[in-house]
């Protein structure tokens, strides 16, 4: 197993007037193709834990390895491009670009990295929509969409530059029961099928318990983020 | 970089009211300076053209500028000379024919030769001073700022027999006269001749038109008993802007005392000078506070924009992506308003173009608002606009792409 994202004592502590510890000491290894819950209880530094593993924040100290290399001495606009083609995110609220179609929002990280001819970036944003059932809502932009339908568009461009490894932050937190079912098992596909690494923030234990590990956070510290087996998941 | 022209394009189109205000703030700032541009570049153009048009551009009189060198100043070397005057020369200026053959040769314009005498206009009791004026009528209206003011007759009325004379409306009322009338002119040498009123001018300016009075060349001659003088010499250029060169070189070959309308006018050029500074101050001050409108709204959109930001850096923009973006979205708008603010700067200019009012109490008549339309005024208001937009468009951008997206991110809802 090749591993994606090796951290080692990670800190990240708010310089605020008190100083807020928002992780602390965290270490771990994340590798290919695994289902990872982060856990914890409101403001256990889940999601900040998240957006250090996704280059999105620096940590205050502590080493962080993506795809083997260290993201320390990366420079702001490396760290972009990192997150361009090795990253997928899917947050709480779907964060599509307003003025764009579904479509148009699958295709800007496409055209970023400008890695494929239009015509292709065009037929795999139609492509990730269909699959995800949206063939029919390809052209309407995000106030036309339910918010079901609006995280599954976020959920194919996370997917857009096909990157090994996607990072969602309560990706069914504001959703219906229906539609967080939907979206889970769209992530779940993403893990079984697609050969991806999903690392998912969640306070629904009962979708943690679905996942293959689950890690713990408690004041920022992991408590508990042990690979569970196949067997014990049953 | 499509994509980010893209991105901008979608933006700016995808608000509509917020653009169209941003642009249309922008077209005011560009549009009111262009108009206020031209309307102070006009009135001192105006100005200066009036200035230029109502006087020769260089007059030569028999006047020298400096008194004679005396010989005595030669000969020893501590010489102090007081209370020296001018030799009482009545032949005004010397040789006339032959200074006027020379300009013929060289000048790049008109001119002509005049008499100029103080004396008095007599009708039954009533006495107004004035200048009489001996002048050639066929050389007179090449340089005469007279000749299209006449209310009746014209100078070619003074070559038809007999003694005739044309006069200031003004003065011809303050006499009671009026046209075809018989008035005396006296001299200064106390010689005294009967002129009949053949035209009448009103050129506005008051002393014209109260103190001057115009007879042919030889009457004048006579009535100053100075016979074949002449004592002035106005020269009217094809380029008034020649003028200090002109009258450096007839002054340096005649002699005489040549004066270039810029000389004459010194103060006045002077005075326009601190006009000039207020004009750009006042454009500037406009153009000022439409940057700052432009700065206002863009940075307003910016701030709008701030979520977009961190889910484009979050997707892997870079900090310098967003710059760009915003900085074009900003010079877009700027462009925009430039545009719309070229039309409504020459709509303005037009409609103050079409301004007419009636002014005859300051002495100079004024039918029309003067403007200058040039194309600079344009370039400059809208360079300025785009650059301010550029300014206003990259300053907030530059924050907003520095902020963590986590920050957003964290505090949306």
């Amino acid at each position: 197993m090749t591993t994606l994202i090796e951290a080692e004592k990670l800190t990240r502590i708010l310089a605020e007037t008190v100083p807020v510890t928002l992780v602390k000491n965290v270490s771990l290894t994340i590798g290919e193709n695994e289902f990872v819950a982060v856990t914890g209880p409101s403001g256990s530094g889940k999601s900040s834990l998240l957006y250090l593993l996704g280059l999105l924040d620096r940590p205050t100290s502590g080493t962080l390895r993506i795809g083997g290399r260290d993201a320390g001495p990366m420079s702001e606009a490396q760290r972009a491009r990192t997150r361009l083609a090795m990253l997928g995110f899917v947050f709480q609220f779907h964060f599509l670009l307003p003025e764009f179609s579904a479509r148009e929002n699958v295709e800007i990280p496409m055209r970023k990295l400008a890695r494929l001819s239009r015509g292709e970036m065009r037929e795999r944003a139609g492509g990730l929509l269909e699959s995800l059932g949206l063939a029919d809502h390809a052209d309407k932009r995000p106030d036309q969409l339910s918010g079901g339908q609006r995280q599954r568009v976020a959920v194919a461009r996370a997917l857009a530059n096909d990157p090994p490894l996607v990072l969602a932050d309560e990706p069914t937190g504001s959703l219906d029961s229906k539609s967080s079912e939907q979206v889970f098992s769209i992530l779940e596909a993403l893990v079984r099928e697609g050969g991806k690494t999903v690392v998912a923030v969640t306070h629904d234990l009962d979708m943690a318990a679905r996942m293959d590990r689950r890690i713990h956070l408690v004041d920022g510290m992991i408590e508990n983020g042990e690979r569970r087996h196949a067997a014990e998941r049953a | 970089m499509r994509l980010i022209i893209d991105i901008a394009m979608t933006h700016i189109a995808g608000r509509g009211r917020q653009t169209l205000v941003a642009v249309i703030g922008v077209a005011v700032g560009v549009g009111f300076s262009i108009a206020m541009a031209a309307l102070m570049q006009g009135g001192q153009d105006d100005f200066v053209e009036q200035l230029v048009n109502t006087m020769p551009h260089v007059q030569v009189t028999d006047e020298q500028r400096t008194a004679r060198r005396q010989p005595a100043e030669d000969a020893f070397d501590a010489v102090a000379i007081s209370g020296l005057r001018p030799r009482d020369d009545r032949r005004g200026i010397i040789n006339p024919t032959e200074a006027l053959s020379w300009l013929e040769g060289w000048i790049p314009g008109r001119f002509a030769p005049s008499l100029r005498t103080q004396g008095v206009i007599r009708y039954s009791s009533r006495e107004v001073g004035a200048a009489i004026i001996g002048v050639d009528p066929e050389a007179e209206p090449a340089v005469s700022p007279i000749v299209g003011e006449f209310v009746q007759g014209s100078f070619a009325g003074l070559t038809a027999g007999g003694n005739n004379i044309v006069v200031g409306d003004t003065m011809a009322e303050r006499l009671g006269a009026g046209l075809g009338d018989t008035v005396t002119a006296v001299s200064s040498e106390g010689l005294s001749r009967n002129f009949r009123i053949v035209g009448l001018f009103h050129t506005g300016t008051t002393a014209r038109d109260e103190g001057e009075a115009y007879v042919l060349l030889k009457n004048a001659q006579i009535l100053s008993a100075r016979p074949n003088a002449i004592n002035e010499i106005r020269i009217k250029l094809d380029d008034p802007n020649a003028a200090s060169a002109v009258a450096r070189r007839v002054e340096a070959e005649i002699g005489y005392k040549a004066v270039a309308w810029q000389e004459a006018n010194e103060s006045i050029l002077e005075a326009l000078v601190v006009r000039n500074v207020i004009m750009y101050t006042v454009v500037a001050a406009i153009m000022l506070v439409a940057g700052f409108g432009i700065y206002n709204i863009i940075s307003t959109i910016t701030h709008e924009k701030a979520r977009d930001i961190a889910i484009m850096k979050s997707l892997g923009f870079g900090e310098a992506d967003m710059r760009r973006l915003f900085l074009l979205e900003g010079v877009a708008i700027g462009a925009g308003g430039s545009a719309l603010g070229w039309l409504l700067g020459f709509s303005l200019v037009y409609a103050l173009s079409l301004v007419r009012f009636e002014l005859a109490a300051t002495g100079q008549e004024m039918t029309r608002l003067p403007i200058a339309w040039s194309v600079v005024h344009y370039i400059i208001a809208s360079s300025f606009a785009l650059g301010s937009a550029a300014v206003a468009g990259y300053l907030p951008a530059r924050r907003a792409a520095r902020l963590n997206p986590v920050d957003i991110i964290r505090g949306a809802t």
